[in-house]
């Protein structure tokens, strides 16, 4: 099966020189939740914004459902990888929610009555409907972070990349949102310094060091190898140990081969 | 970050004025300030009679004058300059309370106050009695220039924003025992607006790629 996600060998510095990528590989498929871990500066958000062709790799390549990131087909890229990024106001941009999440499917060619279908339902997933006339920035954190969620869902994305979802959210908004994304039918790469996060939502987990993946297995293992923990600065939070709460059972928490 | 409240210039109301469409006011605004500007300044009883129409629209308004009258403070450096024309301008010279003023220097002091004041107080009104969003609606169609449009909403969103910031700024120097308004501590001042205006460009490209992440071509969709 044609991985959702496929990137080889992505290597890529920034202008100044500083090599943020070293030679990536990575393979999502349709449905996994896979969670990205790294320390600061790792590449984790150098890594995303190549996924839909903002940055351009210096050597190697990344396909979306076999369709390869390049400058022809970035329009059908950037509606199948859908980023939410850190700061909800670097997303939130227009004067009313509705306008926001209409945004993204607007610029796909979507009016009137489907337009509004779609806005609807994707403000229905997150539970923010009722918010629809309000303008962003009169919205609270976490209320801003799932609108940010919504304007992405509602350009029905084969991918959901989230930097940092958990940040900022005090622990109710966090758990809401956990929920919400738990709930959704879609393939999900998740960069998170939230190591409990990670191992509750995503079966899965990928560490990137210094600009290469060093780690790539089930989250339990991952989160319980303590000499890759100690060597790439990863840190269980205080009370935190993944071996007590035990390994997340269910059908989904097996990584799928491949 | 942002703010629970709403718009400062913004007063909310249901009066006939609050709910004329906005870019019937847009241009009832543009109107009354292009006749003001070309009133020749000795008419003075013309003035009062403009004068007099703007208080019935802000009558009508029901907004408060105390609340217009705060944020007339906008006008002062103007006010300030007008008051010194008087003593500086030449001219045949008039005796006033006992100081010698410049008689043209008067006439021309009292020709900018009064359109200045008429135009601040009309725009002001403008401001209060419509939702920045129906401001920029109106604007649209009356065929404004878009990207112009454009950039006046996103000014509004990230005004907020910015404001934030830059508090945040100050009271972080505030902490570190800097005063921001002690002319000692400036330079610093001036290198926080330096940086204020660094990350609001960031914010700028980081807004950008959003934008990019979902589509945007360089037109706003419609
Ligand atoms: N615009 C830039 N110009 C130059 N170097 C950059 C730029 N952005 C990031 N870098 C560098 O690239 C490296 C990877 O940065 P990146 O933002 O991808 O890290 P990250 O894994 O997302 O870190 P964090 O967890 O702190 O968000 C870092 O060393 C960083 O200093
Ligand atoms: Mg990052």
């Amino acid at each position: 099966m044609t991985p959702v996600l496929d990137v080889r060998g992505l290597a890529y510095a920034y202008p100044d020189g500083h090599a943020a990528l070293r030679g990536v590989d990575l393979h999502v498929h349709a449905g996994e939740r896979v969670a990205l871990l790294g320390p600061n500066g790792a590449g984790k958000t150098t890594l995303v914004l190549h996924l839909n062709g903002i940055h351009t790799p210096e050597s190697g390549t990344v396909a979306v459902s076999g369709l390869p990131v390049e400058k022809e087909h970035l329009a059908e890229i950037r509606r199948r990888v859908g980023i939410v990024f850190q700061d909800p106001d670097d997303q939130l941009f227009m004067g009313s929610v509705r306008d926001d999440v209409a945004f993204g499917p607007a610029n796909l060619g979507l009016r009137g009555e489907a337009l509004e279908q779609r806005v609807l339902e994707a403000l229905d997933q997150v539970g923010m409907a009722d918010f629809r006339d309000r303008p962003p920035h009169h919205l609270s954190f976490g209320q801003r972070r799932r609108v940010a969620v919504a304007t992405v869902l509602a350009m029905r994305p084969e991918i959901l990349v989230l930097d940092e979802p958990s940040s900022n959210l005090d622990p109710a908004s966090r758990r809401e949102l956990a929920d919400i994304l738990r709930g959704l039918d879609v393939t999900v790469l998740m960069v998170t310094h939230d190591l409990p996060y990670a191992l509750e939502l995503c079966p899965r987990a990928v560490v990137l060091s210094e600009g290469r993946v060093v780690a790539d297995g089930a989250t339990y293992d991952v989160l319980t190898d303590d000499a890759l923990m100690r060597a790439h600065r990863l840190e269980l939070p205080f009370g935190f140990d993944p071996r007590v709460t035990g390994r997340p059972t269910g059908p989904e928490s097996a990584p799928p081969a491949g | 970050m942002g703010s629970g409240h709403g718009h400062r210039l913004h007063y909310h109301g249901h009066s006939p004025l609050h709910r004329a469409p906005a870019h019937l006011k847009l241009v009832g605004l543009l109107g009354f300030a292009l006749v003001v500007v070309l009133t020749p300044r000795e008419w003075y009883a013309v003035y009062a009679g403009y004068l007099a129409v703007l208080l019935v629209a802000v009558r009508i308004s029901r907004v408060p004058p105390t609340y217009l009258l705060k944020r007339m403070v906008v006008e002062v450096p103007f006010v300030v300059f007008a008051v010194l024309v008087p003593f500086v301008a030449t001219g045949p010279r008039v005796d006033v309370l006992g100081l010698s003023l410049s008689e043209p220097g008067l006439v021309a002091a009292f020709g900018l106050l009064a359109k200045g004041t008429l135009g601040v107080l009309a725009s002001l009104l403008l401001a209060a009695t419509t939702e920045p969003a129906d401001l920029l609606a109106g604007l649209e169609r009356l065929h404004a220039p878009e990207l112009l449009v454009q950039i006046m909403g996103f000014m509004i969103r990230y005004l907020d924003v910015v404001t934030g910031e830059l508090g945040r700024m100050l009271v972080a120097m505030r902490s570190r025992g800097v005063d921001p308004r002690s002319p000692r501590h400036w330079p610093v001042l001036a290198r926080t607006l330096g940086a204020l205006f660094v990350r609001s460009f960031e914010r700028g490209e980081r807004v950008h790629l959003a934008m990019l992440s979902r589509g945007y071509t360089g037109r706003m969709p419609r």
